[in-house]
């Protein structure tokens, strides 16, 4: 029978440049199995909503090294809803405090891996708990 | 009108992205949505760009792009990258070099992975093209897989190819080879800045000198496209890029030679459907059943030769029926 493969976005939103990480997990979701697209730095999070809607991703995965994730990562969760795909999960990784954990969460983050996260626990996550659309 | 239809034709990205999806999953319904849809093809002009890994071909697409949308032109973009033979895994890349299109509503890219294809496509390009053409995008630009010599099948999908080389990259003897150097109706020698560049730029030139007919009919022009972080030159270059295309187009009209083309795209259409309509079914029944193992424990250990398998299986599942 036919099988849906799971097709994952990596993105770096704001104007962090520092893509290594996001590189390295786009590489490792591929040997995985699953279908990444990656957009590059310096994105916004409408050009993230817009480019997840058209590429029918299950799951958008933002990074981000600066500290703007405070205004970032919730808004690209607010712009998925408002265009109808909040069936997109939003994660999020990079240099994040703890303390921001519990306001991430409540705008609609689903998971958050920080420095030290092993790259088979992301994948475990993603497959435990995304099923593709 | 189908609801699903309506919506589509009326442009909504995410039900078009999901049927796309359907069809490269392969997944039954696709098919009966797309025999629905298929009324409403076949209006877009359709423009391959290919060439080697790496030759510039997602910086030519996003700068086409946005010299069609200052014509106001919608566009739709399929951008093919690989997928691993091994895990069955792909990074789709192309998208990069064509962010800054994301939040233009008249702007719809998508990417897909080969999936295993050889051609330098994706099984589901054909018909993901459909689905953009009902969305009623004027172009649609389809970037294949960085390619070699000989994966073609853009010319059974795009109106106009564009071969996209660069410098450096062997011999006159490469120019005079079958396959990619015949299909271009548009060459772009791109990077060129680059040493080699007057070189690859002669030997092309006589390669189409050859080729011409006494100087009739389509003379594919060579575009040279210089540095992209030249602004203002390479806006140039893209403009001249653009009319080239152009002035294919009209000739393809009025030389008669699109209803050819089109014909030649049928003719594929019905290639491709035929074979997911007759052999996908049986070597899935065969996988299921478990014969198709027993068939290939056979030929390894040389009771049986595969052109004998392939007879007797033919015998089960076509003519037995056929005779029915």
């Amino acid at each position: 029978m036919p099988e849906r493969k799971i097709r994952v976005m990596v993105a770096k939103p704001g104007l962090d440049g520092h893509d290594r990480g996001a590189r390295v997990l786009a590489r490792y979701f591929r040997d995985a199995g699953f279908e990444v697209v990656y957009t590059g730095c310096h994105q916004t999070p409408e050009q993230i909503a817009s480019a997840a809607i058209q590429e029918d991703v299950d799951l958008v995965g933002l990074s981000c090294l600066s500290g703007a994730h405070r205004a970032l990562f919730p808004k690209v969760v607010q712009l998925l809803r408002e265009k109808g795909a909040s069936d997109i999960t939003v994660i999020g990784g990079g240099i994040i405090p703890e303390q921001d954990f519990p306001m991430l969460y409540e705008a609609g983050i689903k998971a958050i891996f920080t420095p030290g996260a092993s790259l088979d626990s992301i994948v475990e996550w993603i497959k435990t708990n995304i099923k593709p659309h | 009108m189908d609801s699903l239809v309506k919506k589509i034709c009326a442009g909504d990205v995410r039900l078009a992205s999901r049927l796309i999806r359907d069809i490269e999953d392969k997944l039954p319904e696709a098919k009966a949505k797309i025999k629905k849809l298929y009324a409403y093809t076949g209006k877009s002009f359709i423009i391959g760009i290919t060439g080697a890994p790496g030759a510039g071909k997602s910086t030519l697409t996003d700068a086409l792009i946005a010299a069609l949308r200052k014509k106001n032109k919608t566009v739709g973009v399929l951008a093919v990258d690989p997928t691993s033979p091994f895990t069955g895994g792909a990074i789709l890349g192309d998208r990069i070099r064509m962010q800054r299109h994301a939040e233009d509503a008249g702007v719809f890219v998508r990417s897909l992975a080969t999936r295993g294809a050889l051609g330098g496509l994706s099984h589901a390009a054909g018909d993901a093209i459909h689905v953009m053409e009902a969305m009623g995008k004027d172009i649609i630009i389809v970037e294949t897989v960085g390619i070699g010599q000989q994966e073609i099948d853009i010319i059974n999908h795009a109106h106009s190819v564009v071969v996209v080389l660069v410098p450096g990259m062997g011999d006159e003897i490469q120019t005079m080879k079958a396959g990619l150097m015949e299909i271009a109706d548009v060459f772009v020698v791109n990077k060129a800045n680059r040493p080699g560049t007057n070189q690859l730029q002669t030997e092309l030139a006589s390669m189409l000198n050859l080729a011409s007919k006494n100087g009739k009919g389509w003379q594919p022009p060579i575009v040279m496209v210089g540095d992209a972080f030249e602004p203002g030159a390479f806006a140039e270059k893209i403009a001249e890029l653009e009319r080239k295309i152009e002035e294919h187009h009209k000739y393809l009209i009025e030389s008669g030679k699109l209803t050819e083309r089109m014909h030649r795209k049928a003719m594929a259409e019905i290639n491709d459907a035929l074979s997911a309509c007759l052999l996908e079914p049986v070597i899935q029944k065969l996988a299921s059943t478990g014969e198709l193992d027993s068939f290939a424990e056979k030929i390894k250990s040389r009771k049986a030769d595969p052109y004998t398998v392939a007879e007797e299986i033919a015998k089960n599942y076509f003519i037995r029926q056929d005779k029915k």
